[in-house]
């Protein structure tokens, strides 16, 4: 087995980076692939609270690159969804605990295990974003419909283009669409004009959200919130399926007409 | 002494020259193109000169004085690769992707002083091309990328980043683009700042007219 490794990141902070791996793990690891999260936010660890899987860390990503733990020490296996596993970040420590070629081997390693290898990327262009990407095989830009995320995320996807691990692909997370009728918001096609790579998810605001990630229970777990069902569909296009887009808006179907832009365009 | 733009940084060239006269041509240079080489990574190809520590330190604290860091040392000289070591100086340019350095091969039809740089690709956020000569653009220029050239910048797509045309004091100099919505134009001495508002985009020429850089549609 080869797994695929994908991170997740968005140069900004705040975007939902750790929500999105979140989900997404929880959502392919619904559709019964095997998936671990790695937290690479060394020091600034919140993967493992989101994923409610806070209380059982024993070892932690830096021990088991710096080999006082095996590898499979280090995963916690989620009591919800047998498949998905994750290796949260180190607490105490700071990025420096890990290089880009530690986490290139423990990726390699993981490969032969799993099907997907999801990297929640720390904030930022330095150390910790560097980790999170190179290992990568495929690289998710988060940003919100707002110009400095919109910003960051170019800055970012350039960044991502200039290490070989592009192109990227765009997750638009907390898209109002009663906003971007009155036009206060940046539209979903306004962001993927500017930014040019294709479009995997749109991912709705949703106060469902900030409830699930208090009580450390993904979104995705539940069919019901919109915010879910968005997640589900991104990890079905992340395995290749052809995933009709959701209509976020309930009389307008802007996202319908986007959908058919980006599937007509290639 | 022949000066061009990289991707590492500006490359001077003072290959087969005497080093105490090249190093005060490019000090000079420097003074004087102050605009060009402000902020600038400098890799110096000294040729055969054998360099020591002394030479290269006040080279280097003289160019940091004018906000220009030299970041690369090339030579044929192992003393002088040594010295740039023993200064943390690189003493080949960094590419670590391995790739070709463009390089710019003058044809016989080139107009004396014309030189160009194409870049085919969307210059995103945070990428910044200094060139001296024209540059040419086959994509975007998102927010946040700069272009500074002594010459003319043309955008065959969207330009909403920053442009310097005529860096070292061309008036003549323009700036063109198939949607000029800069977050700032510059075109020698002068600034101006692109009208707020939303407009069909349509190809513009931006120059300098009197006292102020003027947009105006392109007249085929």
């Amino acid at each position: 087995m080869s797994g695929k490794v994908v991170t997740i990141t968005s140069g900004k902070g705040g975007v939902g980076k750790t929500t999105t791996t979140a989900n997404l793990g929880v959502a392919l690891a619904s559709l019964g692939d095997k998936v671990v999260c790695i937290d690479s936010d060394i020091g600034l660890r919140n993967l493992d609270v989101v994923l409610g899987l806070e209380n059982r860390i024993v070892y932690d990503l830096v021990d088991a690159v710096e080999g006082r733990c095996r590898v499979s020490q280090a995963m916690i296996r989620d009591k919800r969804i047998e498949t998905l596993y994750l290796i949260p970040a180190a607490q105490t420590r700071d990025k420096n605990a890990v290089s880009p070629s530690d986490m290139i081997k423990l990726c390699n390693t993981l490969r032969e295990e799993m099907d997907w290898i999801l990297i929640d990327s720390p904030a930022g262009i330095e150390r910790g974003f560097r980790n999170a990407i190179a290992p990568a095989d495929e690289v998710l830009v988060v940003t919100n419909p707002e110009i400095s995320a919109v910003r960051d995320a170019d800055r970012i996807i350039g960044l991502v283009e200039a290490e070989e691990r592009g192109p990227a692909k765009l997750v638009i997370n907390r898209l109002k669409s009663s906003m971007v009728k009155r036009g206060d918001m940046l539209s979903a096609e306004d962001v993927v004009e500017l930014l040019a790579i294709p479009l995997i998810g749109i991912v709705p605001e949703d106060e469902n959200v900030i409830v699930s990630t208090n009580q450390g229970q993904p979104v995705a777990l539940e069919a019901k919130s919109l915010a879910g069902r968005s997640f589900n569909n991104i990890a079905k296009r992340l395995k290749g399926e052809d995933v009709p887009w959701l209509d976020l808006n309930e009389k307008d179907g802007i996202f319908n007409r986007l959908g058919r832009i980006i599937s007509g365009g290639g | 002494m022949e000066i061009k733009g990289t991707k590492d940084g500006i490359l001077v060239n003072l290959e087969g020259q005497d080093w105490l006269e090249a190093k005060d041509e490019l000090i000079s240079q420097i003074t004087t193109r102050q605009e060009f080489f402000q902020g600038a990574q400098m890799i110096l190809d000294v040729g055969a000169n054998v360099l020591r520590a002394k030479d290269l330190g006040e080279l280097r604290d003289v160019l940091s004085a004018q906000d220009v860091a030299l970041t690369a040392i090339l030579s044929h000289s192992i003393v002088t690769q040594e010295t740039a070591q023993l200064l943390g100086l690189k003493s080949e340019p960094a590419n670590p992707q391995g790739r070709p350095e463009r390089k710019l091969k003058p044809l016989d039809t080139v107009l004396p002083g014309e030189a160009a740089v194409m870049i085919h690709r969307t210059m995103r956020s945070g990428f910044k091309v200094a060139y001296q000569g024209h540059v040419v653009v086959l994509g975007d220029v998102n927010p946040g990328a700069e272009i500074v050239a002594s010459g003319s910048v043309v955008v065959w797509g969207r330009l909403l980043g920053t442009v310097h045309a005529g860096a070292e004091g061309d008036e003549t100099a323009v700036i063109c683009a198939l949607d000029l919505s800069p977050l700032q134009l510059r075109i020698a001495s002068k600034v101006a700042i692109a009208p707020k508002g939303d407009k069909d985009p349509q190809p513009e020429v931006a120059s300098i007219n009197g006292d102020q850089i003027v947009a105006e549609a392109w007249q085929g």
